[in-house]
């Protein structure tokens, strides 16, 4: 029987296996961050163990910083503090780090793709959830707690269990105004926050062959979102050129091309679930509710939680609704928000914010609405700037800052206020996710760029009314 | 890690599903560097705003057992959740699905977390609703736990049971297999991309 694509990448990185023990799995590409590899450092320290392999693992700072006056030392003590620590580890275990200010920091998961660092059939992880983004290549990336940071930082190696697998297979094309982000937020909404848990995803069909790595990285980014473990998209023509050039792309070009086309999963493979979505059929996307499961198309109407049949799920739509002081029956494209935040690891590539200005250009933000464009990377604000992006963001009435995770979690100066509303272009609507008290939806970088025009949910097309 | 093999205490009840990590501990309390101290942070929105909050409740204050609704855990990496549940004083938690980053990381970090189906789920929180005092007895040793009638049994693979009766560090059983690793690293293809 073939094999799937998850399943090559996983035998391939076998360093042992034996019988009622998890497989040890070697790591290829070991991406650290402030929040979660003090304690992990910590650990290293107090048994004496150097990191294994400092030359296969990076760090940046990505989810403390502020995103203004970063010239000057972080104002809050305790993210100060978190910083420095990640400074002062990096130079003791001689880890390289890409700090505040540097040209290449920013997210971690967009400064990877973006070194040339994440490359097909790797093993990729880091102590953040969403590292099922750098599944876009073809590598097989998963999220790790700090226990297991610090065990990968003193061994490589990773202790795991054989995951599930199963296959989203996305035909037809997606139309004007759809995007990458909507097929995540109806795959999430169609299996459930829980439907992907023990699988690795893996999402193939016409639509996802047609998406670029951009869109790529935002749907298995959010595979997490699904309950599953991670996301993967078998490496083809559009990798190869977006890895071609990069800094860290191979040397021995041809070689690795050869090696990376053999990453598919197999004709005759078999998944252990299988879904199918028509892209045809898909419109822009909004969540109503507290997680990304609790969402519909901007059509519809926040739903009456009676209608659930499932008890757990009604209690949870009552308590959503709750919180975000929504009632039954309103439009969805009624709700109006006073905080715009376009950016995070899920949507703030050079692509989504070309997106956000192609709407915003000649419009301005209205003016009950703050619009915070937040780039994933410094090199993203590079590259913003140079095509003129940030004057468009401007001159519509927006903020334009510097790279960090921002108010995607508010660990930075970067929050929601108590009863605040966001349209966000992050991935998690979480009670109070973005700032204590604040309400979270979740939408693309078209649906916020609109909704920051009108003030309300809104999608582009209704700008031409 | 300290070693478990039996627990025997209160029951909490905590009747929701879809406890994401952001809840259980907020990232604000993400901000430190040491692995103790979390206890302050564990439900932090929920005890601030709800004084109906289970935790909240003077009858379950020296609760160390957590029944929770299905998906518990879901959501962000922080292994802080896991922490603060044990600084709190949480030993187990018990509920139909977790997410799979947290259930891992529980089980590293010697928080025994037990997988129950939903009705039995119930019938915890109802025993644990009518005689808030009751105890409940967790024996990982026999994968069996006792609440007044009621007699479980649940499933936990081998290894990681073993690892929690033994109290093991992962890294130093890895360490072992040194020469698996450094044999493995002799054969990595030459064009991987390395960070320095
Ligand atoms: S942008 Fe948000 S989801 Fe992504 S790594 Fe940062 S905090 Fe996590």
């Amino acid at each position: 029987m073939g094999m799937t694509l998850a399943e090559k990448v996983w035998d391939s990185h076998l360093v042992r296996r034996c019988e009622g023990e998890p497989d040890l799995i070697y790591v290829d590409l070991h991406l650290v961050h402030e929040v979660t590899s003090p304690q992990a450092f910590d650990g290293l320290r107090l048994a004496g163990r150097p990191v294994r392999r400092p030359d296969l693992t990076v760090a940046t700072e990505d989810h403390n910083v502020p995103t203004e006056n970063i010239d000057q030392p972080i104002a809050d003590e305790v993210s100060r503090i978190q910083v420095e620590t990640l400074r002062r580890n990096c130079a003791e275990f001689g880890v390289r780090l890409y700090p505040m200010g540097d040209r290449d920091q920013g997210i971690v998961h967009v400064i990877g793709p973006q070194l040339g660092l994440t490359q097909p059939g790797m093993t990729v992880v880091c102590g953040d959830s969403h590292t099922s983004t750098h599944g876009a290549f073809g590598a097989l990336a998963l999220g790790i707690g700090t226990s297991e940071v610090e065990h990968v930082l003193a061994t490589q190696t990773l202790l795991l269990r054989p995951f599930r697998t199963m296959s989203v297979t996305v035909t037809g094309t997606l139309q004007p105004g759809v995007t990458a982000k909507d097929i995540i937020l109806a795959v999430i909404a169609k299996i459930g926050t829980g439907g992907g848990q023990g699988y690795v995803i893996e999402y193939r069909g016409p639509a996802v062959d047609a998406l670029s790595m951009e869109a790529r990285m935002t749907v298995c980014n959010m595979s997490i979102e699904a309950g599953a473990r991670a996301g993967m998209i078998a490496p083809d023509d559009t990798t190869f050129s977006f890895l071609k050039g990069r800094q860290h792309a191979p040397e021995d070009w041809d070689a690795a091309v050869r090696y990376w086309q053999t990453l598919r999963t197999d004709d005759d493979a078999v998944f252990d679930a299988e879904v199918v979505l028509d892209a045809n059929e898909l419109t822009p996307f909004v969540t109503w509710g507290t997680n990304p499961g609790q969402g519909s198309t901007l059509d519809a109407t926040v739903p009456d939680p009676a209608s659930f049949p499932d008890a757990a799920d009604r209690a949870s739509a009552e308590q959503a609704l709750a919180y975000m002081n929504l009632q039954p029956g309103t439009r969805l494209r009624d709700i109006a928000v006073d905080t715009v935040f376009l950016g995070s690891c899920t949507n703030g590539r050079i692509e989504d914010l070309r997106a956000a200005a192609a709407v915003l250009q000649g419009r301005r933000v209205d003016a009950s609405v703050r619009m915070l464009v937040v780039p994933g990377s410094m090199r993203v604000k590079e590259q913003a700037e140079a095509e003129g992006l940030n004057q468009i963001f401007l001159d519509a009435g927006a903020e334009w800052r510097s790279a960090g995770c921002s108010m995607c979690l508010g660990m930075n100066p970067d929050q929601l206020a108590v009863g605040e509303r966001s349209a966000s272009t992050s991935n998690r609507n979480f009670e109070g996710r973005q700032g204590k008290g604040g309400r979270t939806h979740l939408v693309s970088p078209l649906v916020a760029a609109a909704t920051a025009v009108r003030g309300t949910l809104s999608a582009p097309a209704d700008l031409e009314d | 890690m300290e070693k478990f093999r039996q627990h025997t205490g209160q029951v909490a009840p905590l009747r929701r599903s879809n406890v994401d990590t952001d809840q259980i501990i907020p990232a604000v309390y993400l901000k430190r560097v040491t692995r103790t101290g979390f206890e302050d942070g564990l439900f932090a929105a929920w005890r601030s705003q709800e004084p109906d909050f289970v935790l909240n409740r003077p009858e379950y204050a020296g609760a160390s057992i957590l029944v929770a609704g299905s998906d518990f855990g879901i959501g962000s990496s922080r292994e802080h959740a896991v922490w603060a549940l044990l600084d709190y004083g949480f030993r187990v938690v018990i509920c139909p699905r977790y997410g799979d980053i947290f259930r891992g990381n529980s089980l590293k970090a010697g928080l025994l977390t037990v997988v129950l189906d939903q009705p039995v789920v119930e019938s915890l929180w109802q025993y644990a609703e009518d005689d808030p005092a009751a105890e409940v007895t967790v024996d990982l040793d026999a994968r069996t736990i006792l609440a007044g009638d009621l007699r479980i049994a649940f499933d936990l693979d081998d290894y990681a049971r073993w690892r929690l009766m033994e109290g093991l560090d992962d890294i130093s059983v890895t360490q072992r297999h040194e020469h698996d690793i450094t044999a493995f690293e002799a054969a990595r293809p030459q064009w991987l991309p390395r960070t320095a």
